[in-house]
């Protein structure tokens, strides 16, 4: 099999032993995904591909299963994935304010990265932590009651 | 290998352990751990290792409810009342490490009340601690005396704040797997379902639907392949009763499922969690874990002769796959497309076979039930709606967090005495059911939370998110925000949908903008209708739900809207 040149060997190595562990049973497909993508980051037609191969369940579904989910993205993340929660009880205390502030000072779309490379802004589906509206997170870390202002503090401490 | 016996002697065990200790509980959910609970927890772990005090137990539970005063500690020293402590940090946690701890004085300004949420009833009766424990002197109310506490009914949270939900022990210590043990040594199927029906206990994820009713349809398909399931998906944003539930008090969502198996006959189970929810996960899983060393999971469960496990299965980020069919592709490796019912999964669910679907905290009801009666659950709550239901309520209010009332409770309760409108800010209404729900108007906060008349005001019960909103937000714009997030989450599948959302939002977009007429609001309306008749699966078909409610309570906003539009224009 070809190798997938973005991938380092022991990155594939890992995936390869997630794929052994998870077998051929199409009903592993969703965990085998998400922890793959855990390693690499994200999940590039390559890898379905390959995954496909190796696992013999159709590109095609692999394919459907990943574009269907939110969790899944085929693009490269930025060192770190800054993500702003657009559930209700964040809009409620002003979410869109935040949004602005940062699609304005980074000059950029939700959904999209920095040149730089330093971070990939997204929205959040609720994370149930809406008694801290609104909220942030940045690499999974949760930042309650978010405001204008302790944004850019929070922001500088990842570089 | 454990039987029953085991179980009884470890909560004997337990339960004579009573010498009163000095006790720190550090309150660890999501929200606390995110107010920057660690960090408290490590500097009471880092003094009472400096000061060698092991007589002093620190515990770590879940959250202790409410949320806007994490992190929260609660400190009791021996033969005292506890207090708890809200707002802490490194610093203040010491001070009262100093203050309470070694010199008995409670900090009055850090202090949130005197006593811990399962004393309430003891305390009310006696306006002061519960026997055995004397008064801490200092100005700070007791919890019996604040509404946010006093006005609930704790039965499915009963736990919270008392327990660490990663030591089964703590659990069979406060009743744990009594009900599993009595309804597989005591219980046919039959009687469980019996008793279930009896309780008249209803469907928490929304729909509230007779629990009994849908396990004794399982129960009757023949074929000794069925699927008990958990929904743990949590999909309406703005709510988080569930992952509560999970993290604090994971054992009893699993004991609800063990009887839920028992009582249609399935050995396998599946909680389908959102993957937006690690915390719950982990600590679900090592409770699985837990349970299975004791043998109340697995091959022959205590010898009794019956078998059931169960694992965790991690979602994927779609809302739709809350819905049951969807839900089911989703855990067979598929896309989350819902089918037509029916069948229904009672007859065909996961992977064809008999399946039951429960929302977490209606399994979470369970254990109670089989153990203290139906005729106990029905003490609370409406005659066609009996028992408690877990509210989130945040928004524009103070005491934001999770809380359990007897269904039947005004919503003025709940919004006002419980939560508290925050300063500066007009109530305007409340919103319930999400997505697929609707508003609450100020004029109407005295309509009772119960599944019928909510409906009847236009919302809907759903699985219990409430969102106080005041009057920075227009009609058009809640209507706006709710339609965007349902166009983003449709499947795709069905045109009614797909396009349909697209297009209301459409004219929902134009009519806040300034581009809109009289004529978009009537073909928003028709539209709404054509939708809800037509498409595939309760998401679209519901999706319109806030526009509709918006439109009938503030119809004056859409038309002054569109009436400032034409005049610009003109
Ligand atoms: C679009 C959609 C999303 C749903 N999301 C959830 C959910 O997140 N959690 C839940 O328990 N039920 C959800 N439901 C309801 C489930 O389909 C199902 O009725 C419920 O899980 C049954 O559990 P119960 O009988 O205990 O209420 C959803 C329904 C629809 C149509
Ligand atoms: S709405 Fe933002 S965390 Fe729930």
């Amino acid at each position: 099999m070809e190798k997938l040149s973005e991938f380092t060997d022991e990155q594939m190595q890992q995936v390869d032993k997630l794929i052994e562990a998870s077998g051929t049973n199409p009903s592993g497909l969703i965990p085998l995904l998400e922890k793959t993508q855990g390693i690499l980051g994200y999940l590039p037609p390559s890898i379905q591909q390959y995954i496909s191969e190796k696992t013999k369940i159709s590109a095609n579904r692999i394919y459907g299963v990943v574009t269907f989910y939110s969790y899944f993205t085929t693009k490269p993340r930025a060192r770190h994935r800054v993500q702003l929660c657009l559930g209700t009880a964040c809009y409620v205390k002003g979410s869109d304010a935040l949004v602005e502030k940062i699609e304005k000072d980074f000059n950029i779309t939700f959904g999209n990265s920095t040149e730089d490379g330093r971070f990939t802004f997204e929205k959040a589906r609720c994370v149930g932590a809406c008694g801290l509206a609104p909220v942030m997170l940045v690499d999974g870390k949760v930042y309650g009651k978010m405001t204008v202002e302790s944004l850019d503090k929070i922001l500088n401490e990842y570089e | 290998m454990k039987t029953v016996e085991d179980i009884n002697k470890m909560r004997q065990d337990m339960v004579s352990k009573t010498d009163d200790k000095t006790v720190i509980y550090v309150h660890l959910g999501t929200c606390g751990i995110a107010s920057g609970a660690m960090p408290v927890l490590n500097a009471l772990k880092k003094k009472i290792k400096e000061e060698k005090r092991s007589d002093i137990e620190l515990v770590t539970t879940g959250c202790a409810g409410i949320c806007s005063m994490e992190p929260l500690i609660t400190v009791k020293t021996a033969g005292y009342e506890p207090v708890i402590y809200k707002l802490m940090d490194e610093e203040k946690a010491l001070e009262v490490f100093e203050s309470h701890i070694k010199n008995g004085v409670a900090i009055e300004d850090y202090a949130l009340a005197r006593g811990m949420e399962y004393q309430l009833k003891e305390r009310a009766l006696n306006k002061g601690p519960v026997s055995g424990e004397k008064k801490m002197e200092g100005n700070i109310p007791g919890i019996e005396e604040i509404p946010f506490f006093s006005l609930q009914e704790v039965r499915v949270m009963h736990n919270r704040g008392l327990m660490d939900p990663g030591k089964i022990k703590d659990y069979i210590g406060r009743d744990g797997y009594q009900a599993v043990i009595k309804a597989l040594t005591e219980m046919s199927s039959e009687d469980i379902i019996n008793e279930v029906l009896t309780s008249g206990l209803r469907g928490r994820g929304g729909a509230g639907f007779p629990i009994g009713l849908k396990w004794k349809f399982a129960h009757a398909e023949s074929g000794d392949v069925k699927y008990m399931l958990c929904n743990a998906d949590e999909g309406d944003p703005g709510a988080y009763m569930d992952r509560n539930v999970m993290e604090s008090d994971p054992h009893s969502l699993i004991e609800g499922m063990i009887i839920g198996a028992k009582a249609i006959n399935a050995t396998q189970g599946y909680i389908y969690c959102r993957a937006e929810y690690p915390l719950a996960i982990e600590n679900l899983n090592k409770a699985i874990k837990q349970a299975r060393a004791l043998n109340l999971l697995g091959e022959n469960i205590l010898g009794t002769g019956f078998s059931f496990d169960m694992s965790v299965y991690e979602g994927a980020g779609a809302f739709v796959c809350g819905e049951e069919t969807a839900l089911m592709r989703s855990l067979e490796g598929k896309r989350g497309n819902p089918r037509p019912k029916p069948p229904f999964p009672v007859k065909a669910g996961l992977w064809e076979k008999p399946t039951v679907l429960n929302n977490v905290e209606t399994l979470a009801n369970i254990s109670q039930i089989i153990l203290k009666g139906a005729t106990w659950f029905r003490e609370k709550g409406t005659v066609k709606s009996p028992g408690t239901k877990i509210f989130s309520i945040t928004g524009d209010i103070d005491n934001v967090g999770c809380v359990e009332v007897p269904i039947g409770t005004p919503v003025e309760v709940i919004v006002n005495q419980i939560g508290s409108v925050s300063k500066g800010k007009n109530l305007k209404a409340v919103q319930l059911g999400g997505p697929s729900g609707g508003c609450i108007p100020k004029q109407h906060l005295d309509v009772a939370v119960d599944y019928e008349t909510l409906q009847e005001y236009g919302a809907i019960m759903g699985s219990g998110g409430m969102i106080v909103m005041s009057d920075d937000k227009t009609g058009v714009e809640i209507a706006k925000f709710f339609m965007e997030f349902c166009k983003d989450e449709a499947c795709g599948k069905c045109l009614p949908g797909r396009e349909g959302t697209k297009q209301m939002l459409f004219l929902l977009n134009k009519i806040s903008d300034g581009t809109g007429s009289e004529d978009d609001i009537r073909k928003l309306e028709a539209l709404c209708d054509v939708v809800k008749k037509t498409a595939l699966c309760a998401l679209c078909k519901t999706a319109v739900n806030p526009v509709l409610s918006t439109l009938r309570y503030f119809r004056d906003e859409y038309m002054n809207s569109v009436h400032t539009n034409e005049l610009e224009r003109a």
